[in-house]
């Protein structure tokens, strides 16, 4: 891994989550209509600890799930490895709700178009709000975040590195330069 | 025409002869045996056939040749042809044919067809009418056209009453009763019932199906003093049967194929209907025991079951594709690669068993190597190593799980009724 | 991890491996059976063709459901008769169903190895549903997956498959299946109804059901098959039920919880009474669901491997 910059360290990390919680509330003019869903892999544990934060500024309960949308992917025929897939876990009815969809990178919007359309399957809530902790442009499609942890310029050659102690050794989010057999010619 | 045969060795055990010399031959006899003089050579074609053996005409006695029915798979020449290039210059002919071989005509039919042939094809008739196993056959009559054997072939003539009453029948003209030995009730299966039926859940058929009507043919031999050959034996025990049947004196004679000395059910893994057989191939248990018959004489001789069947219907869903393979071409190479190169059988016993003792049973005198006879031989290089390539097979049909196998012992020749077979052309002689 | 082969012929020689990623992914499709909206658009534009050469209702409903589920187009092909009885031979069959293009193809046929001559012509991906008496892989798989789903695992655990395992595609396939996974699988019927050499499968012989239940956690209740001669190696359906129906009284002399699985169609008081089949120790229905969620999953295993 050839590291090109440390874009976010653990303290770092630790003020986002605190003032994305902030900016959620905020928008939503309090807790009592949304709910939290969290993308697999690393949004689920970004969403685990927003939620976590909104729950003690507000001290009230807010329903968390966790959304696999492989299923509703687009690119399984250009893909050479098969994604595997992993179950949803949304234990409660997303209708008439503010939702807010959490991921960690937000790159080309195509996962973030498979999760709406995934949601979409499971009801009609009343709004769908993204949230990630990185946004590095390069969009295919019309889509943008209604939060962001940090905006990072990126070139098409480098990668951003989301780590969490979740499943990670530590805490942090770096830039590095795509391994070689990832490169696009 | 003179034309002179040299280099290789002359072989039959009938007559005793094993030497290394020459042969003329004047317009298809043999004129001249033993080493040649200078004179000799005027106004003969000469064949050279070094390290090979030139031995009584091969003879096929289990060959389905189709016609009259089926000559859409062969013909009588097509099949003829295939015997030829297999090295055969005889072959007895199964009456499973539509019409089956039951009337005099058919034999008749058959005989005329082939008359032009270097191979002799000599039919062998029904034992009931239409194969059904309701009623004799007329035999008188298809015997005085040129019957030389009856059988039901495909199936066991139907009741120990019938067979017995054939044996009885046939005992006054000195005929045989050929059985393909399957007991009926157990014939809807498609493999040979074992662990390999069970894994690959096809329908068995339990060895006893063969060994029943082994015993029950023994039996009914023996009370009505007849004449029995056992077709295509294949399973251990039947084998064990026909030993202790001729160690009691009875009248019996077995042959076997080569794919039933060769492989073994292990092959059916591939679902491939070229394996699919009747009798099924079955253990290494039963070719060991096919091998040992053949070696201490219980098993007579080897037959092909020549069975064409076309690439349509061998595509069928396995459980509906015919069964059989074809065999012409590939016997002789079996047989030496399998028998002879693994020191199973020796040469004088490979000749008995291909030639000399198939005719014994069907009482066809063995052509003799002697001067003043006509010349029925086959030359053969026991040691030539060759890839079977089905696309070049004779014979209509390309059934035949030996495709692309390395086989040791190939036919260079065969001479018989003024033909010579060489390097793929008829010469007349 | 894909599967190791693009086709699913059989569990013989399937691997561990791929057995657990079937069952796994099995688990995220029954979670999508329990949404309101109970499709994914996962095999769009994908053509799949259920091949049945044989009457088989369920099997293909739970099929064709799986794939409507995944939004592939499907094409039902149904024909009572072989056709190589019909004139058109088997392979010219396929060679025309092949030219429409299609992706993969589900296959129920009643003679074994069909559907591995299948993987010779086609270039789709091969589904076995059924093959003769030979596997019949997709109903082990959701049987296992129904097991585990009960007990929480299958390794150690002592199976039993009761019914005419001689005739039974069902049998083969569990039997491959289970003793992958570690399971001791043992069969119980009439001995005319065991299959030549089958102990050299691994698998235990029982010919008495009491013992059967009692050695087993879990019994596999097979359908006793009426149309398949059954006549000739059971003298009644009376003497099959007293001796071998898996029965309350049977179960209550035990005292023991057995789990009770059954393919279907039931023949309700024969092989298995009323009263068991819709007792408190039965998977049947919870099968038929997981049916169609393993379905899915071979489906989306096979068909968006490249």
């Amino acid at each position: 891994m050839k590291i090109k910059a440390i874009v976010i360290d653990e303290e770092g990390l630790k003020r986002t989550v605190v003032r994305l919680a902030h900016e959620i509330l905020e928008r939503n003019k309090g807790s009592n209509n949304i709910v939290i869903i969290g993308m697999r892999t690393r949004g689920e544990f970004l969403a685990n600890r927003i939620h976590q934060k909104i729950e003690n500024i507000d001290n009230s309960k807010i329903p968390l799930g966790v959304l696999d949308a492989t299923l509703y992917r687009d690119d399984f025929r250009k893909r050479m490895k098969q994604p595997e897939v992993s179950v949803t876990n949304i234990t409660f009815d997303i209708t008439e709700k503010d939702v807010i969809l959490i991921d960690d990178v937000l790159y080309t919007g195509r996962s973030v178009r498979a999760a709406l359309d995934a949601l979409m399957d499971l009801g009609r809530p009343n709004t769908i709000q993204l949230c990630v902790l990185v946004d590095r442009g390069h969009r295919e499609l019309p889509i943008k975040a209604d939060f962001v942890g940090k905006n990072i310029p990126t070139s098409i050659n480098e990668e951003v590195k989301v780590q969490m102690k979740e499943c990670d050794e530590e805490d942090s989010v770096y830039l590095i330069e795509t391994p070689d057999e990832f490169k696009t010619t | 025409m003179n034309i002179i045969i040299k280099g290789t060795t002359i072989l039959n055990p009938e007559q005793n002869i094993n030497e290394k010399t020459d042969l003329i031959i004047s317009d298809g006899v043999i004129s001249k045996f033993g080493n040649l003089a200078e004179s000799d050579y005027k106004n003969a074609k000469v064949y050279e056939f070094n390290n090979s053996y030139c031995v009584p005409g091969l003879f096929d006695m289990h060959v389905h040749l189709r016609e009259p029915g089926r000559e859409d798979e062969e013909t009588i020449i097509t099949g003829s042809d295939s015997a030829a290039a297999g090295g055969f210059t005889g072959v007895a002919c199964m009456p499973n044919t539509n019409p089956a071989i039951d009337t005099a005509e058919v034999v008749k039919f058959i005989k005329e067809k082939s008359q032009q042939h270097l191979v002799e094809v000599f039919p062998i008739a029904a034992a009931t009418q239409e194969r059904k196993g309701e009623g004799l056959s007329p035999m008188i009559e298809l015997f005085e056209a040129g019957a030389i054997g009856f059988s039901d072939d495909g199936n066991a003539i139907k009741s120990a009453s019938l067979l017995r009453n054939a044996f009885e029948y046939v005992k006054m003209f000195d005929s045989v009763i050929i059985e393909h030995c399957e007991d009926e009730s157990f014939a809807d299966g498609a493999m040979n019932e074992g662990i390999i039926s069970t894994s690959l859940g096809l329908p068995p058929i339990p060895s006893i199906a063969e060994d029943i009507i082994v015993m029950r043919d023994i039996i009914t031999a023996e009370y009505s003093n007849g004449k029995i050959h056992i077709a295509h034996i294949s399973s251990k025990n039947a084998i064990e049967l026909v030993r202790q049947a001729k160690k009691k004196g009875i009248n019996i004679t077995a042959e076997a194929t080569p794919h039933h000395f060769t492989l073994t059910e292990e092959s059916l893994k591939s679902y491939d209907t070229n394996y699919k057989m009747n009798p099924p191939l079955r253990t290494k248990e039963d070719v060991d025991a096919v091998i040992e018959g053949l070696k201490d004489g219980t098993i007579d001789c080897i037959a092909s079951d020549h069975a064409p069947h076309s690439i349509e219907e061998k595509e069928y869903e396995f459980i509906y594709a015919p069964n059989g393979i074809i065999g012409l071409e590939t016997t002789l190479g079996l047989t030496l690669t399998e028998l002879y190169h693994k020191k199973h059988l020796n040469i004088v016993q490979i000749i008995e068993k291909l030639s000399i003792n198939p005719r014994k049973i069907l009482k066809i005198p063995t052509p003799q190597i002697k001067e003043g006879e006509k010349a029925n031989l086959t030359i053969f290089d026991p040691n030539s190593i060759w890839t079977v390539d089905i696309s070049k097979f004779k014979s209509k049909c390309k059934n035949s799980p030996f495709n692309n196998k390395l086989l040791t012992g190939k036919m260079l020749a065969v001479i018989n009724k003024n033909k010579m077979l060489f390097e793929d052309k008829f010469i007349h002689i | 991890m894909p599967l190791a082969s693009r086709h699913l012929l059989g569990l013989y020689g399937t691997n561990r491996e791929d057995i657990e990623l079937i069952l796994d992914t099995a688990r995220t499709f029954r979670e999508v059976l329990e949404r309101p909206i109970k499709k994914v658009p996962t095999l769009q534009g994908k053509t799949v063709v259920n091949l049945f050469f044989e009457a088989s209702t369920r099997t293909r409903i739970s099929f064709e459901l799986a794939q409507k589920r995944l939004s592939a187009d499907t094409i039902n092909f149904t024909t009572s008769t072989s056709s190589t009885k019909k004139g058109e031979t088997f392979k010219d069959t396929v060679r025309n169903i092949e030219a429409m293009k299609v992706d993969m193809i589900v296959v129920r046929h009643e003679s074994a190895g069909v559907p591995l001559f299948l993987t010779r012509i086609s270039n789709a991906n091969i589904i076995n549903a059924g093959d003769g008496t030979h596997e019949h892989p997709t109903q082990a798989l959701l049987d296992m997956y129904s097991i585990k789903e009960k007990l929480g695992k299958l390794e150690g655990l002592r199976i039993c498959i009761v019914g005419d395992i001689a005739h039974s595609r069902v049998a083969l396939s569990n039997i491959y299946g289970l003793t992958t996974m570690g399971a001791n699988v043992s069969v119980c019927g009439p001995s005319t109804m065991i299959p030549h050499s089958l102990e050299r499968l691994g698998v235990k012989i029982f010919t008495d059901v009491d013992k059967a239940i009692q050695e087993n956690d879990v019994l596999n209740v097979l359908r006793i098959q009426l149309e398949r001669k059954a006549g000739d190696r059971i003298p009644s359906l009376r003497e099959y039920r007293n001796y071998f129906g898996v029965t309350t009284e049977r179960l209550e002399k035990f005292n023991k919880e057995i789990l009770i699985l059954h393919p279907g169609p039931i023949n309700r008081g024969i092989e298995i009474s009323s009263e068991v089949a819709d007792g408190p120790f039965q998977v049947i229905l919870d099968q038929v669901t997981n049916g169609v969620a393993i379905r899915m999953a071979v489906l989306y295993l096979l068909g968006t491997k490249n």
